[in-house]
């Protein structure tokens, strides 16, 4: 494959054709920040944190699906793409409790995020699902990253046990008409819980070790769990 | 549940199931029409029988707003909210329909007949406000009789009142010519007024003579993006992979926009002349019309018109006997905005959730089903037989250089006589309003002209003067989009009519990518609290934060276009959004 040459922040690099932008710029040391983005999963173009400004575009660009080609100019942090970045931090903070994703947490001071800007903003309040005995389910936490429908299906165990459900603000990911997860195909594989960025997928143990439990009360707990589902 | 009889299902799903997963909405629609709601039962065995992962099928359900998961009124009314219907008093209509039922919207009476919904713009803005009963449309819904019209909720739940019809004005009549009954034109009267001659002279010539005679005429996409349509056939036919597909966009839902319609309604065999003409140039042997879901009454016209078609002649093998076979599909939306949004529109097809994919690959290329596809809007693709049918350079004898051909218009709001014009490029927005369309209603003064769209901009009187072109448009900052022309005269809060669009937008928004989600979510607060007299401090900042991550940062053209009309609003009167600005009436 042919060799592109751009620029990135006036830095110029050469990197094959069909490389795509966000790996253009790692290779000059250039982190451009990502929700979605994950290396084992289609990458979708979802959160836009990564967006970039590539000059005589009409819009920013999602480098982590926009490939490069000769002559780009790409600018990492203009002020169009601080905006869009803060500001998308900002609703995403007032919509989902974020406070177990470390690497959003990590972006905020960098964007000066203010962390009231919208006030009266209405919150995804959902209530925890606690149906199985391999993990729960928090969507007060969840980010939509999709990365968790995309390993139930074809990014890798084609199991389609999980979905969206509503649509726009209201969208979540559930179960077909809700059912519990042990009534689903759900083979519990652990992927969704291992691709998930937020805390809204967890580890049962975890959970109840974190509600205080102590891990004998913990193995107790989660057999019981399992033998009387067998039963 | 357990009493329910799946046998009406799998009578209903036969035909569908060797389709597969394309045939889930269809399928879900069928379903839908035997049990008046999708419980999970039927979902289920949809989900068997089509070979659809059962969180996949719950997925699609919920993104619809016409499928339901609730049982649901056996008469759904839906009420128009949206700007053209609410400057016409859309709310008081859905209050009177819900006190004459004695529920509230969202509810189901007693009795289960009915249940009610404020919806989204119903492409019925000329006989604003306007309502959906079932599948029967009702216009001019004035709760104050005037001109002995019977105007009550009992009237309009009867269906005792006149149905709207479908009318086109103007003084260029290249699309709209037989658009003038106030019902179908039928096969024999299209044949009579010279209809097919375009495609019997684009059947004698090559494929790639037809779209040389198609970018010969300049004509560009009417659907918004103004592409030109000979480059992208051409870009269709050169791409590799086969089959090849041609779209016909006729989910006409951005608000105040009922110019296709007006086509689909009048001149159904127009449209399936286009996509025979389009087919040939581009390779493809089977279209699709994907028709949005509250057009009832357009859906019924397009059925009958193919059956007439097809009985004729006109589509299927060989047609008229020049070895050139294609067949049209045509499919419903389930209550989707986004789904009018191109390679949403390939998702919808498919079976799947409207999310729009990320460009490129373009729809040339990777468009329905991953094959070279060109999707056309309704009125672009009408424009065609006339090209071919007296060359490229008869059309441009019409319109300007730079903009040639005749383009349709959807006047409403504070008209005298709001409806569909076509005209040639370079009238001026001044003769389209006051000499074509009668001027503002009861002699009052013009304040603005929401332009081009939910997705527009407003125009001011000393604007009435720029010609309607593509490059006077731009020039002047104004988009056309889908020729939207929404008159509000010096009376109207326009704090009332952002709110609604903030209310399309959230309620229309796929959900994908963040600042369409999240954005046209706090937008739609802002704008509320500002239209109730309650602004706060930064709110504009705010909205201009909020409106240029949606515009510049979107995925898809949806959420890039969600803000325009509030960013241009706030750059004509910003203090319509100061917190000491009086509420909003």
């Amino acid at each position: 494959m042919s060799d592109v040459t751009l620029t990135i922040d006036d830095q110029p690099v050469t990197v094959p054709a069909g490389t795509t932008i966000l790996k253009a710029a790692e290779h000059l040391g250039v982190t451009i920040p990502t929700i979605c983005y994950h290396q084992a999963c289609t990458a979708n173009a979802i959160c836009r944190l990564c967006v970039v400004e590539v000059e005589g575009w009409r819009v920013l660009a999602a480098s982590c699906v926009a490939e490069v080609s000769e002559g780009m100019k790409v600018r990492t942090r203009s002020e169009r793409v601080e905006r869009s970045r803060r500001t998308i931090l900002e609703m995403l903070d007032s919509a989902v409790d974020i406070s177990e994703a470390p690497a959003i947490l990590d972006y905020l001071p960098g964007y000066a995020v203010d962390r009231e800007r919208f006030p009266q903003a209405e919150k995804r309040d959902i209530p925890l699902i606690d149906d199985n005995p391999m993990y729960v389910r928090d969507y007060s936490k969840c980010v939509l990253c999709w990365r968790c429908v995309q390993v139930c299906a074809e990014d890798a165990q084609y199991t389609y046990a999980i979905n969206f459900t509503g649509r726009g603000f209201e969208t979540k990911i559930g179960t077909f008409f809700e059912l519990p997860m042990l009534e689903t195909t759900c083979v519990f594989c652990g992927q969704c819980v291992g691709v998930c960025p937020s805390g809204a997928l967890k580890p049962k143990r975890q959970w109840l070790f974190e509600q205080g439990l102590t891990p004998g009360e913990i193995m107790q707990s989660t057999r019981t769990e399992k033998r009387r589902k067998r039963g | 549940m357990s009493d329910l009889d799946l046998e009406p299902l799998h009578a209903a799903l036969h035909p569908l199931v060797p389709q597969g997963r394309t045939a889930l909405l269809p399928a879900l629609q069928a379903a839908q029409a035997i049990y008046g709601y999708l419980p999970e039962p039927v979902a289920a065995e949809v989900s068997r029988l089509l070979g659809v992962p059962l969180a996949d099928v719950s997925g699609v359900i919920d993104f619809y707003s016409m499928f339901y998961r609730q049982p649901v009124g056996k008469t759904v009314i839906q009420v128009c909210g949206d700007p053209a219907c609410g400057l016409a008093g859309g709310d008081a209509v859905l209050e009177a329909v819900c006190r004459h039922l004695n529920i509230s919207p969202d509810q189901v009476s007693p009795d289960g007949a009915y249940s009610v919904e404020r919806a989204p713009c119903l492409g019925l803005c000329d006989h604003a406000p306007a309502m959906l009963v079932g599948e029967r449309a009702v216009g001019n819904a004035d709760p104050t009789p005037q001109f002995g019209v019977p105007a009550s909720p009992a009237n309009w739940l009867a269906g005792d009142t006149p149905a709207p019809q479908g009318k086109a004005y103007g003084t260029a009549r290249l699309l709209t010519a037989n658009c003038d009954k106030g019902r179908p034109t039928s096969l024999a009267e299209y044949l009579a007024a010279g209809g097919y001659a375009g495609l019997k002279k684009a059947l004698a010539i090559t494929p790639a003579a037809v779209i040389a005679e198609v970018k010969a005429s300049g004509l560009v996409g009417r659907g918004g993006a103004a592409f030109p349509t000979g480059v992208k056939w051409e870009g269709a036919s050169q791409a590799d992979g086969q089959p090849k597909y041609i779209v016909c966009n006729a989910d006409e839902s951005e608000p105040g926009t009922f110019k296709d319609r007006i086509l689909l309604e009048g001149d159904p065999q127009r449209i399936l002349e286009s996509l025979l003409i389009a087919g040939y140039a581009i390779g493809a042997f089977k279209g699709y019309i994907y028709l949005r879901g509250e057009y009832a009454q357009a859906y019924r016209v397009m059925l009958d018109a193919i059956e007439a078609a097809r009985l004729a002649g006109f589509l299927g093998e060989n047609i008229l006997g020049t070895g050139f076979s294609f067949d049209l599909e045509l499919r419903r939306g389930a209550g989707a905005y986004i789904c009018g949004e191109e390679t949403a529109m390939f998702e919808s097809i498919e079976g799947k959730r409207g999310f729009p994919r990320v460009k490129p690959p373009f729809p040339t290329t990777h468009g329905l089903f991953g094959k070279p596809t060109a999707i056309n809007n309704v009125e672009t693709l009408c424009n065609v037989p006339y090209i071919l049918q007296y060359g490229s350079a008869a059309y441009r004898r019409y319109g300007t250089e730079k903009s040639p051909g005749s383009k349709l218009f959807c006047v409403s709001g504070d008209v005298t006589y709001p409806g569909v014009y076509e005209i040639p490029f370079g009238v001026t927005i001044r003769q389209l309003v006051f000499d074509l369309a009668g001027s503002i209603r009861h002699g009052n003064g013009l304040k603005t002209i929401l332009f081009g769209g939910a997705a527009g901009a407003f125009a001011t009187p000393d604007q009435l003067d720029v010609p309607l072109t593509f490059e006077d448009l731009r020039a002047a900052g104004l988009p056309l989009g889908s020729g939207v022309v929404m008159v509000c005269d010096e009376s109207r809060d326009l704090r009332d009519v952002l709110t609604r669009l903030g209310r399309f937008f959230a309620h229309e928004s796929c959900g994908k990518c963040y600042p369409c989600q999240l954005g046209t979510q706090r937008q739609h607060e802002i704008l509320l609290r500002i239209a109730g007299g309650a602004a706060l401090p930064g709110d504009v900042e705010r909205l201009l934060d909020v409106g240029w991550t949606m515009s510049d940062a979107s995925l898809c053209g949806l959420g890039q276009t969600a803000a325009t009309a509030v960013l241009s609003a706030l750059k004509l009167w910003p203090e319509l959004f100061e917190p000491s600005a009086a509420a909003g009436r």
